[in-house]
């Protein structure tokens, strides 16, 4: 299939995911749609790791395995900022009793 | 082997120190140690002048330069003295007159409080160094910063009273006026720069450099420097702050206004002789307006009642004369008069000074008379003061003025004409004020009477010494026809003025035709006088002035023209200025950045909402900037 196809898809899943971090009130559905990124740009990297294989496979039969290994780097950062996300979540549940967003503004002081 | 005029420094340095030591210790110095700090100082400059006057005689001229003033790309100003025979006779003068003022002052300024005494003091020292300044400078700008510096104690000086708000407008009318004429002397020192890209008197003087400058570079320097001296020394169109200047103290008047300030700008021509002989044109203006100003001037001093303002009239006639003399090429004529006019302008104003402190403030000469009975030591010298400035036959005046005068029949006999008649009015106001002063029965107040006496000593002294100058001083200047090589002043003067004289050609009357003139107006001056002196000895003019006379002693409204002229549009012009540029334009556009600053603060705070959702919104935005920067700029 040619790359573009996987190129467009990456690109409207990141974007679909963005307007979710900038307009969403609840803090988890926030959560979920950095989570959408991240799955976006994971599926690019592997989109591109096959491409560089076909490419290279003649000279190099083990060629465009760094893709697919950041991959795995990803995924564990997600899963770390995942756990902690969640853990700050918890502590403003239980400070302001909902999980909306908008009450997030002690910043302004 | 260094020449030991170099020493020159000390004439204007001893001064200086007396302007410093009683300007800053004026709160804390003694009446007594001040007034001879003062004297002391101008006294040690005398004598520095008169060492200086020997070893010129003995033939030893010499420019001392001293450090380098202004260096920049080809222009080199050095800060230098020229010690030849013009500046060491006004050396001469300055200290000489300046040190018999000053001890006047320490008698006559006596009322002051010594904070004011001190500053009265270290003002006139701070004047004498200007002047110093001004006639030993080896360049026009040396000239130039003594011109300034004699105009600023000036204006010092006569507002020293500073309490009262018409002397503060005479000395700024002194200032203004002056400055004007500072403005064409600038111009005109740029002028030179630009043709020649040299100002000191040795070089610009030379006929090689001269002929690099063509007829109509030479007219108008001259005639701007011209400029510059009508504004310093009091000539049509900027004579008008003289008479007002007579709101200083007396000795002040006599100083600044008789001897020096004023004598400036016939030093400034007599100096440039050279330039000024190559362009007959401005010769001829400076006749003119010098013989016009001569004339007009002793027209109103007829009228004038103060005491003090007669004599200032007065000098901006026998200033008319100087400048006269120079426009007709007899430029020693012009020194020898500012020489003997220092004595006996001085000398008068002095011992007009005298009459008004025996008068207790009182200047209107209607009210006094008959003061020959309580003055004896102030009326013979006024006395002699008068028949000097007269010019009768004998005294110094004599001499100096007619040789002025014999000058211009050389010149043309309508200039002759003119002269005589102004020099017949002069002895006519002079013996006016004497009689009305001095003769006749007093008509003061009962306890003015009581308070008539002579003057002490300190303003005696200076009195006596300056009234035998008056007469001996004309016999340097015998002129030819009457003695043959005894006129020691043209002949000492004759380095400097050697060039003009091959220049112009001789300006020699027959020896017949001298006498004549002589006799002539001699005779004249003579009549004159008796009918002066018995005219007002019996009746004094009490009233005020009518018909043509109430003209003159309005000045001939010249002062009215100027107002109206130049000085209401003038202020009219920056009214507006003010209230529509200054208000509404800069204000405007200065408080108008300020609210732009308030206003855009403002908005801009409004970005800290502490919302983490915009402040990730704004991330993005500027990730989205960065990426589009990367994509398109990396072509």
């Amino acid at each position: 299939m040619p790359i573009n196809y996987y190129i467009f898809l990456s690109i409207a899943l990141f974007c679909i995911g963005i307007v979710g971090v900038l307009t969403r009130r609840n803090a988890i559905i926030i959560f979920m749609c950095i989570e959408l990124m991240l799955n976006a740009v994971n599926l690019l990297f592997v989109a591109f790791s096959k491409m560089h294989h076909l490419k290279m496979a003649t000279v190099n039969a083990s060629a465009g395995t760094e893709g697919q290994l950041f991959v795995f780097f990803i995924m564990v950062v997600a899963a770390a900022e995942v756990s902690v996300g969640l853990a700050i979540i918890v502590m403003m549940y239980r400070n302001i009793h909902s999980v909306d967003v908008n009450f997030l503004n002690r910043l302004k002081h | 082997m260094k020449n030991v005029l170099e020493l020159a420094y000390l004439v204007p340095l001893f001064p200086l120190l007396g302007f410093l030591v009683n300007g800053l210790g004026r709160k804390s110095l003694s009446k007594s140690l001040i007034g001879i700090i003062g004297s002391g100082s101008i006294l040690a400059s005398f004598i520095v002048s008169i060492w200086i006057f020997i070893q010129v005689k003995n033939g030893n001229t010499h420019t001392a330069e001293y450090f380098n003033f202004i260096s920049v790309g080809d222009l080199r100003i050095p800060f230098a003295f020229q010690i030849d025979q013009l500046s060491c006779i006004f050396l001469l003068i300055i200290t000489g007159v300046g040190f018999l003022i000053h001890v006047y002052s320490t008698s006559y300024m006596h009322d002051e409080k010594s904070e004011h005494f001190a500053r009265y003091f270290a003002y006139l020292n701070l004047f004498i160094f200007s002047m110093l300044l001004l006639v030993m400078g080896a360049n026009f700008v040396i000239m130039f910063i003594g011109w300034e510096g004699v105009g600023l104690c000036s204006y010092l000086l006569i507002g020293f009273w500073f309490k009262k708000t018409e002397y503060n407008k005479a000395a700024n009318k002194a200032f203004v006026m002056n400055r004007i004429g500072d403005l064409a002397f600038l111009i005109a020192i740029f002028w030179l720069i630009q043709r020649l890209g040299t100002v000191s008197y040795s070089e610009v003087f030379l006929t090689e450099n001269l002929r690099h400058l063509t007829q109509s570079d030479i007219t108008g320097i001259t005639l701007l420097l011209f400029i510059g001296a009508t504004g310093k020394s009091a000539q049509i169109p900027l004579y008008t702050w003289l008479p007002d200047a007579m709101a200083g103290p007396t000795p002040v008047s006599a100083l600044i206004h008789a001897a020096t300030m004023v004598t400036a700008g016939i030093y400034m021509i007599a100096r440039s002789n050279i330039l000024y002989s190559n362009s007959p044109l401005v010769l001829n203006i400076i006749s003119i307006i010098g013989l016009a100003t001569a004339l007009l001037a002793a027209t109103i001093a007829l009228k004038q009642n103060d005491i003090k303002k007669v004599l200032a009239y007065s000098t901006v006639s026998q200033l008319g004369y100087m400048f006269l003399a120079l426009g007709t090429g007899s430029y020693v004529a012009a020194v020898f008069h500012v020489m003997t006019h220092a004595f006996f302008k001085a000398l008068l104003f002095l011992g007009s000074g005298s009459v008004i402190h025996a008068m207790g403030g009182e200047q209107d000469i209607r009210k006094m008379g008959g003061l020959k009975k309580y003055m004896k030591i102030t009326n013979i010298t006024f006395l002699i003061g008068c028949i000097a400035i007269a010019g009768i036959p004998g005294f110094s005046g004599f001499f100096s003025k007619d040789e002025i005068l014999a000058g211009a029949f050389g010149k043309s006999p309508v200039f002759y004409i003119i002269g005589l008649f102004t020099a017949l009015l002069t002895a006519f106001y002079m013996f006016r004020l004497y009689a009305t002063t001095f003769n006749g029965k007093f008509r003061g107040t009962h306890d003015q009477e009581h308070h008539l006496h002579e003057s002490p000593m300190a303003i005696t002294g200076p009195l006596i010494i300056l009234a035998i100058l008056s007469i001996i001083g004309g016999y340097i200047g015998i002129p030819e026809y009457m003695a043959h090589g005894a006129h020691a002043l043209r002949d000492f003067l004759s380095p400097v003025f050697a060039g003009s004289y091959t220049v112009l050609g001789p300006n020699e009357l027959s020896h017949d035709k001298e006498w004549m003139l002589t006799g002539i107006s001699t005779v004249l001056i003579l009549i004159t006088v008796v009918y002066a002196w018995n005219r007002f000895t019996k009746k004094p003019e009490l009233g005020e002035a009518t018909g043509f006379g109430k003209v003159l002693a309005n000045k001939w409204y010249v002062d009215e023209l100027y107002d109206k002229v130049i000085v209401t549009p003038l202020n009219k012009f920056a009214g507006f200025l003010d209230s529509v540029i200054e208000r509404r334009l800069i204000d405007g556009v200065v408080n108008g950045v300020g609210r732009l600053v308030n206003y855009s603060s403002r908005q801009l705070r409004l970005l800290q909402s502490g919302q983490v959702g915009s402040y990730v919104l704004l991330m993005v935005l500027g990730m989205l900037v960065v990426f589009v920067l990367q994509f398109f700029l990396r072509k």
